[in-house]
């Protein structure tokens, strides 16, 4: 153990690769369909799928492995860099295009869940099918209409049909990253949340496998956003869906009401220890892309950064960069430090909080001020700068808003519960 | 690879560096606060800790290997403990490591070993100018060669311990480059000044020192035909000052956390409040986030990179979230934060002045 800072060298080669499909797929593709909402960037999405093929059964295989040979005793922990790989890519491609990003066909956080806590016989069920075929998406179904931050209060409720041993789902979701992809369009899944007792409150919330196309379950719903309009955002109902016993994630049984932590809800926690340092990894690609494009764009009016230069001498323009620079810095050395933690098998869950604050931050100070130093060329929608800005906002709000993460920091530093420090 | 955890060897030397801050530094900041100095046991002790003598290589007479990053793990200890305890404890690394970086070898040969005795060295470095729009890179105070001598003339100021100094640092400029003067004191020319007063750091001893038309030896300057580079000294200056900024802020929020949690209005502890938690939130974040600069910064350059731009980004950046955080301490504790009573304000003080002290500490 040291304190290093040394980019693997696979990673920093897949990196390269990722950048030349960001700059020359992506960017090509930005303002088309940020334009055309709806329509899904094929172009993209068939020259990203054999790799994300690639990386589900690295992923299936390494996940496999760790339930051991038949659900029995984990594997020892040894460190890996999936995480670590999976942030530069994200990264990257989110300086391409945060939208398009997002609608990369993978298991997403559907994988994440079931990777958490699902058994061999699940990850097989459900995660082979990323890694053949034609590209398909999974999605992770949780916010409610009057449900956001406060998952603990969904009401879409499963109950056991004790004659077919099925469960029965209903209820509606909304915000559902991919839910169209991942439900009707593909042969995908999606990780639906729902309560078996809301008396229980948390502890009687399970995440459900339930996948495209099950009777019962509507796609209602194409959201139109501010940003990431090439990323499908949608309501789903649940209106008497049926789905095998052995869908469930997690036991199924229910522990006392006075018990502080469901253990449904924990697999939840654990799949955001993953997914925030994921959207801050974003969240960092959207604030350089529009960090470089001005950074570069001033140079060419000779508006450079000194190395080190006296802060005396800098004009109002130059600090602006500066500071930005190293925000952007900050914001993703601390994403680094969540994810290598996730890699090493490390508790990560105050600092995947940490690094979703500060991203979030960071996107939107930045993405803002671009628009605002590059004046009528930074509102234009010639250029892509409004759109990165449009693009930020949703990092500081989804996968736990800002001040959601900033709760959980806090509730951290001070040993407090949800009852202390609410 | 990416990897946040120290050595054992790092994390042995940190916590004995704690164990100095908490149990030495943390007794006496207050009263030497009040009597305008540390006093010399509380320095002795620190310098047993071996800190320096273990940057210098065994042939030099020390017992390690110079590492910044190393550094920047006993600074952070260093300022949570005391910044001007830690200032003066640092003094003697003002003259040895530009040696250790930029000196020839026989420079290094003759002035080292006198880094690695049991006493602490009366060494320091005179840098920083009385000047509004300092330049680290245009400095005020000159060096013209003379023969076989540099005659140097202009004004220094926070020259710490420079009245008991008796070996003077002296950077000046030479034709537009920066370059660095080892000066016996006293020497004729060499006026050290009345002591400076700052907002903060009242305990340490810093001066304004006057040279005019000082001769100095021209093997005294350091390095050989190029002289001395001088991003490299300030890099290391810029790791030392954002770590004592670190350390200074976790300090500052430790006490505010720790206060927010047993202060009760309205019936229970403040800290109950989003308004106090979130702000304790915040300067968590904040200090990390200078931390990982200042890791990743010192570990650059520490692996040979160039990483001037990255050094000054994590000093930038470290000198605000500083002044952030204690600021944010004081605001915690409210009117009992503005007492004196409690370290808060001190450290407020303390705070304001990192800005200002590029060239006054080096790790």
């Amino acid at each position: 153990m040291s304190i290093e800072f040394a980019l693997p060298e696979s990673i920093a080669n897949q990196t390269g690769l990722t950048r030349m499909m960001a700059e020359q797929v992506m960017r090509a593709l930005s303002r088309r369909y940020d334009e055309q909402e709806h329509q899904r960037p094929w172009e993209y999405i068939n020259v990203i799928w054999p790799f994300i093929q690639q990386i589900e059964a690295a992923d299936l295989k390494r996940s496999l492995s760790k339930n051991g040979g038949n659900g029995a005793k984990p594997a020892e922990k040894k460190q890996g860099t999936g995480n670590l790989r999976m942030i530069h890519m994200i990264e990257t491609l989110s300086w391409g295009d945060a939208g398009i990003y997002l609608s990369t066909p993978s298991s997403a956080l559907a994988g994440a869940a079931i990777n958490a806590v699902g058994t061999p016989e699940q990850k097989e069920r459900f995660l082979k099918r990323f890694t053949e075929g034609a590209p398909k998406w999974g999605a992770m179904a949780m916010t409610e209409p009057h449900a956001g931050s406060d998952t603990s209060n969904i009401r879409t409720t499963a109950r056991l049909d004790p004659e077919t041993n099925e469960w029965v789902l209903n209820g509606e979701k909304i915000f559902v990253t991919s839910g169209s992809l991942a439900g009707k369009e593909s042969n995908g899944i999606i990780v639906v949340w729902a309560t078996l007792d809301r008396s229980l409150g948390r502890a009687g919330m399970r995440p459900f496998v339930v996948e495209a196309n099950t009777p019962g379950m509507t796609i209602a719903k194409l959201e139109e956003k501010m940003g990431i309009r090439a990323s499908d955002t949608a309501a789903i109902v649940f209106q008497d869906c049926r789905i095998p016993y052995d869908n469930i994630l997690g036991s199924p049984e229910l522990v006392a009401p006075d018990a502080t932590e469901g253990k449904g809800f924990k697999g939840a926690m654990k799949t955001f220890d993953a997914s925030r340092p994921y959207v801050a990894a974003s969240a960092v690609g959207i604030a350089r892309a529009a960090f470089e494009f001005t950074r570069d764009t001033l140079a060419k009016e000779g508006i450079v950064i000194p190395t080190a230069p006296p802060y005396h001498t800098l004009s109002a323009m130059q600090r602006d960069l500066i500071h930005m620079e190293v925000e952007l810095k900050a914001a993703w050395l601390l994403t680094v430090r969540s994810a290598a933690q996730l890699d090493a098998g490390q508790p990560n869950s105050l600092e995947a909080s940490m690094a979703k604050v500060k991203a979030g931050k960071v996107v939107t100070l930045i993405t803002q001020k671009c628009v605002e130093m590059l004046g009528p060329l930074g509102y234009s929608r010639e250029l892509l700068v409004e759109k990165w800005m449009r693009d930020a906002k949703i990092n500081d709000i989804y996968e736990g808003t800002g001040q959601i993460n900033t709760l959980i920091v806090a509730r951290r530093i001070l040993g407090y519960t949800r009852n202390e420090l609410k | 690879m990416y990897s946040f955890d120290m050595t054992d060897e790092q994390r042995m030397l940190t916590d004995a560096v704690n164990r100095y801050a908490t149990r030495t530094l943390r007794q006496v900041y207050r009263q030497a606060e009040a009597a305008g100095e540390v006093p010399d046991a509380a320095i002795s002790a620190g310098w047993e800790l071996g800190l320096l003598p273990a940057s210098i290589p065994e042939a030099l007479g020390g017992f390690g290997d110079y590492a910044r990053l190393t550094g920047a793990l006993y600074a952070e200890e260093l300022g949570y403990g005391d910044m001007a305890a830690a200032l003066h404890l640092l003094s003697p690394n003002l003259v040895a490591i530009p040696l250790l970086l930029g000196g020839t070898e026989a420079q290094q040969q003759q002035y080292l070993p006198l880094f690695c005795d049991a006493a602490f060295p009366k060494a320091t470095a005179a840098f920083l100018e009385p000047a509004l729009f300092f330049d680290p890179e245009n400095l005020q105070t000159t060096a013209r060669r003379a023969g076989d001598a540099y005659i140097l003339d202009g004004r220094k100021t926070m020259v710490i311990n420079a009245a008991e100094a008796e070996w003077l640092l002296v950077y000046a400029n030479e034709e537009g480059q920066t370059q660095a003067f080892l000066l016996p004191a006293p020497t004729p020319g060499l006026h050290i000044g009345k002591r400076d007063h700052w907002m903060g750091l009242h305990a340490l001893k810093t001066y304004g020192v006057e040279l005019a038309g000082v001769h100095v030896p021209a093997q005294n300057r350091i390095g050989g035909e190029q002289g001395i580079a001088v991003q490299q000294v300030l890099n290391s200056s810029r790791i030392a000052l954002s770590a004592l900024a670190i350390g200074l802020a976790r300090g500052a929020y430790d006490y505010a956390r720790d206060y927010a949690k047993e202060r009760m209005a309205f019936g229970e502890p403040i800290a109950h409040r989003q308004s106090i938690a979130f702000m304790l939130a915040d300067m968590a974040i904040e200090i990390d986030a200078a931390r990982l600069l200042t890791w990743e910064a010192a570990w650059k350059l520490d692996a040979g990179k160039e990483a001037t731009h990255d050094a000054y980004l994590a000093a930038q950046y470290a000198a605000d979230m500083a002044l952030k955080v204690t600021d944010g301490a004081v605001q915690v504790l409210g009117g009992h934060g503005y007492i004196r009573e409690h370290p808060v304000e001190l450290w407020l003080r303390n705070g304001r002045g990192i800005a200002a002290m590029l060239g006054a500490v080096i790790v």
